[in-house]
């Protein structure tokens, strides 16, 4: 998409601003709102620290990961639990996800995606009476070959579709009663927001789960890798942790809890980096010494992973050099017809509203499709761009929207949307 | 009604779990009727948990370093010590002790990562060819993506290539690699797939003593039986079959040996094996029926002169079809030793050969439970194995780097073993390869009866007395299993040399005192 300056419309130049590229510079497409790419790839190439076109906060951030790295490099070894700076960063973002319920770095376990080591503690493999995880129907397949491969019996218990697959009560009791027929049920297993449903569990739906877990004595596996992916207005994440800590002290003290998160998912999608952790509450001090144990003859986790981490629980703040490009976007979809953005609070995905025509919605219903989603097709079809419908996220009803999955072509595909509208 | 006190509670709850599951819950339901349901005791407790876990044990980041952690933590709050630092020789990391990375490989990852440095004309272009072709594999052109389980098909054929160029020709077959996370991600994935039965059929697996603590805490993890054979300290630590016999009729009274593992070059003792010696293995395995493990993630690292790396494969290969069609090998290559020391990218990778397909679509379906290796140690194992060639840009600067860090290892191999010699009470075997020097110490008796009487390994109490007065960290024999009565410790040969010589000395210095302060 070279150009000389005087062949770009005033749009074009503005959305070059945006991006940070020096306006009239043909080659450096420098993208400056790729802040955590910078970051990593400063990491990995620490002679790039030394190069201007990297703005001063990526060069900061890569500087302060390196000096946690035994000497100087990604390439060492780390504590088997993670990098001590980065654990307190998570668990500074853990705080503030939950309005100040505090988390400390100690029960934080950086880990390289799998929730293998806590099913290796509570899983008896031998044992006469199995030991039983219940589980909810549908879920995903590898959990399910994980629980075979620890030996654990597996206690299905139903999400309610018809009310958009929520997690009833009921439904635990009755699984967890026939379970005990066959084996010792000993954890709960429970992914919010849910894979494959999407569905975000209420507030008082978690209470309710806590509350049958401390009666039942169970442990929670709170599986929350999809807690940034929340889209709609209506609805919003509440961390087990968060709510436990709010219910009466007999239970939050002792209900044993393992929370996971991930950088595979939401905003980053960054998934083959393998960056994740766990966190423990109420778990037994000695069991956690072997908790350590098991990590630490695992080595320790990618350092890559750990950074991928970092960055996502302290992404660049209002003030930041890397900050302003997001805020701007809606600025520039303004300009386009047909199109708004809300203002980018985060991610990497816009997910700007498409206004079509009455004429549009009328076409696309003739061809029993979603507007959104046959305004795909065609932009496929006529530009190449692959962008992805708002029908496929949720959105409210008679309302349009597309999402950009390529971040990197971000700059192109806003060129080829306008070209496209036109 | 009923009054319990907490701890009656804790014991009572442990042991419902040994009840039928129907009569524990009616006692739940009458004591909650009574409305005498206690405290909550915890689910996981000590006693409840997994009595395998209690097993594990992994040396080289046990006790002892943590130990050095804390005295770290002291020496920054300013606490006066007899040393200024701590020297961490416990651990293979060569990066942590000042060696370069490979500027070649870190470019290309750069470029990777961040696409747009292909435009850059700082980076040569064949890092960049690299990075497009690793990127072009890649799902959404994108090292973040999540790959096969298996591995990035490219990876996976640069791989097999790789092997191929290594073994003089003998085919590789990109399908029989698997990308893993470290070796160790491979090595206890094929453990996993091996470990089966019950008592008296419950699957053994044999492993040298010493070895790398990896195996003993996986063994204990998965509830294996551990089956010791002992490598022969006089003989340079080399390997005799009839060792390997003994151990295993001894074992076929209580367990279903099937597993050979054997790690050349190896960890602690840093011998390299004799072709002869890999023969006569795998003639052994054949006769036995043993599934070959071998751990070569030295495999560049020799040094001594008359040794060579023989892989398991091509020796396996050249014996012809009556072994090569029914050996059943799986070895194991790491990006986190050799010359590039890239421990915390955990790249690694497997070649499993005359696996039962059924097998192989069990391991296959098993590597998909933790989704995918990381993509970036993905990356680094493909450089590792493609890495620049004659004529190529970054070559002459390639083969500088890594021609400095091996001799400089091989130097420092023969410095060891040569001012460790010097100590009366201390025994050094040629470090021949590897990483480490594994040399014997006699200890005091009364020192012995001292760390016996804190019931700690006199090794161990050697080590720890070592750490707290010179600040010097390594591992106690202990750690990797040594004949009985003989007492050793593993230190790495990575710190640069001008230390290395330092802490040397300084453990000669204490090897001194600690034997006439024990005497």
């Amino acid at each position: 998409m070279a150009k000389e300056v005087s062949e770009c419309t005033v749009w074009e130049i503005r959305v070059m601003k945006l991006m940070g590229t020096p306006v009239g510079d043909r080659n450096n497409w420098s993208i400056s709102n790729y802040f955590y790419l910078q970051v990593l790839a400063a990491c990995f190439y620490p002679a790039l620290l030394e190069d201007d076109s990297l703005p001063l906060d990526v060069k900061q951030r890569a500087e302060s990961l390196l000096r946690e790295c035994d000497g100087g490099s990604v390439g060492s070894y780390t504590d088997s639990s993670g990098i001590t700076k980065i654990k307190h960063c998570v668990s500074q973002f853990i705080t503030r996800r939950d309005g100040g319920v505090p988390s400390s770095p100690d029960n934080i376990f950086i880990k390289s995606g799998s929730q293998t080591i806590m099913l290796k503690l509570l899983i008896h493999s031998k044992d006469s009476c199995q030991t039983g995880v219940l589980i909810p129907v549908p879920t995903y397949a590898s959990f399910i070959i994980a629980l075979e491969e620890q030996g654990a019996a597996i206690i299905p218990y139903h999400l309610c579709e018809e009310q958009g697959w929520t997690l009833q009560v009921e439904e635990l009791r009755k699984a967890l009663h026939t379970g005990r027929k066959t084996c010792n049920p000993v954890a709960l297993y429970i992914c919010n927001p849910g894979n494959p449903t999407g569905h975000i569990q209420s507030r008082k739906s978690i209470e309710e789960v806590i509350r049958f877990a401390a009666e039942e004595r169970l442990f929670i596996l709170a599986d929350e890798v999809y807690q940034s992916c929340v889209y709609g207005d209506d609805t919003e994440f509440y961390s087990y942790k968060k709510v436990l800590s709010e219910m009466g002290s007999t239970i939050c003290s002792t209900v044993e809890l393992a929370s996971f998160n991930s950088v595979s998912k939401g905003f980053m999608g960054e998934c083959g980096l393998r960056g994740g952790y766990m966190e423990l509450v109420n778990l037994d001090p000695a069991v956690k010494e072997y908790a350590s144990r098991l990590f630490s003859a695992r080595s320790c986790p990618p350092v890559v992973g750990q950074i991928a981490l970092d960055l996502m629980a302290d992404p660049p703040k209002p003030g930041d050099p890397s900050f302003p490009t997001f805020s701007e976007v809606g600025e520039v979809f303004a300009e386009l017809p047909g199109i708004s953005c809300q203002p980018l609070k985060a991610g990497f995905f816009v997910f700007p509203c498409l206004h079509f025509s009455l004429k549009a919605i009328k076409w696309a219903k003739k061809r029993q499709m979603e507007p959104d989603m046959l305004y795909c097709l065609r932009l496929l079809e006529e530009t190449g761009l692959h962008v992805r419908p708002g029908c496929e996220y949720g959105q409210r009803k008679d309302s349009h929207h597309i999402r950009f999955v390529k971040a990197d072509d971000f700059h192109i595909s806003l060129f080829k949307i306008k070209d496209a509208m036109e | 009604s009923w009054s319990w006190d907490r701890t009656s509670w804790q014991t009572y709850a442990t042991n419902l779990s040994a009840f039928p599951a129907a009569q524990s819950e009616h006692l739940q339901q009458k004591m909650s009727e009574n409305g005498a349901l206690p405290l909550r005791g915890k689910v996981l407790t000590l006693d409840t948990m997994n009595a395998n876990v209690k097993k594990v044990d992994y040396a080289v980041r046990g006790p002892i370093v943590q130990r050095a952690v804390q005295i770290e933590k002291e020496l920054k709050e300013g606490v006066k010590k007899p040393f200024e630092e701590v020297i961490k020789a416990n651990i293979g990391d060569a990066h942590a002790m000042g060696q370069r990375p490979i500027t070649f490989f870190r470019q290309v990852m750069a470029l990777c990562t961040y696409p747009q440095l292909l435009d850059d004309n700082k980076f040569p272009e064949d890092a960049k060819n690299r990075a497009r072709r690793i990127l072009q594999s890649c799902g959404g052109n994108s090292i973040g993506a999540y790959t096969t389980s298996q591995g990035i098909d490219c990876v996976r054929h640069d791989v097999a290539n790789y092997i191929q160029r290594r073994d003089g020709g003998i085919p590789s077959d990109p399908d029989n690699i698997y990308l893993t996370t470290g070796a160790s991600d491979g090595i206890v994935t094929i453990l996993k797939l091996l470990t089966t039965g019950e008592g008296r059929t419950r699957t053994g697996v044999m492993i040298s003593i010493p070895q790398y603590p990896l195996y003993s805490a996986s063994i204990a993890e998965l509830g294996a039986v551990q089956i010791n054979y002992y490598l022969n300290e006089e003989k340079c630590w080399s390997l005799d079959i009839s060792e390997l016999q003994r151990s295993l009729q001894a074992a076929r009274e209580h367990c279903n040996p099937c597993v050979l593992c054997i790690i050349n070059p190896g960890n602690p003792t840093g011998q390299v094996q004799s072709r002869q010696c890999i023969e006569d293995v795998i003639r052994f395995a054949a006769k036995e029926n043993l599934f070959l493990m071998a751990d070569e993630v030295y495999q560049d690292n020799v040094y001594a002169e008359g040794c060579a790396f023989h892989s398991f494969k091509k020796v396996l290969f050249e014996m012809g079809p009556e072994y090569s069609s029914k050996v059943e090998l799986a070895s194991f290559h790491s990006t986190s030793k050799c010359y590039m020391g890239e421990c915390g990218f955990r790249g690694g990778y497997m070649e499993v050969m005359n696996m039962d397909p059924e097998v192989k679509a069990q391991l296959t379906k098993l590597v998909s439970v933790r989704l995918c290796p990381p993509a970036p140690g993905q990356a680094l194992m493909d450089l590792v194995v493609n890495s620049p060639q004659p004529g190529e840009p970054s070559y002459q600067t390639f083969m500088k780097e890594r021609t400095a860090v091996l001799s400089a290892l091989a130097e420092k191999a023969k410095l060891t073993e040569e001012i460790l010699n010097t100590v009366p009470g201390i025994s050094c075997n040629p470090v021949q390869g590897a990483m480490y020097s594994f040399p014997r110490i006699t200890l005091p008796e009364r020192s012995i009866n001292e760390a016996k009487a804190k019931g700690q390994a006199p090794d161990m109490f050697y080590c720890m007395k070592l750490l707290e007065e010179t600040g010097i960290c390594l591992v106690p024999g202990s750690g990797f299993g040594q004949r009985e009565g003989t007492y050793h410790f593993r230190m790495t040969i990575l710190p640069p040399t001008d230390k290395l010589k330092i802490m040397l000395n300084k453990l000669k210095e204490f090897h001194q005192k600690f034997t006439q302060q024990y005497s």
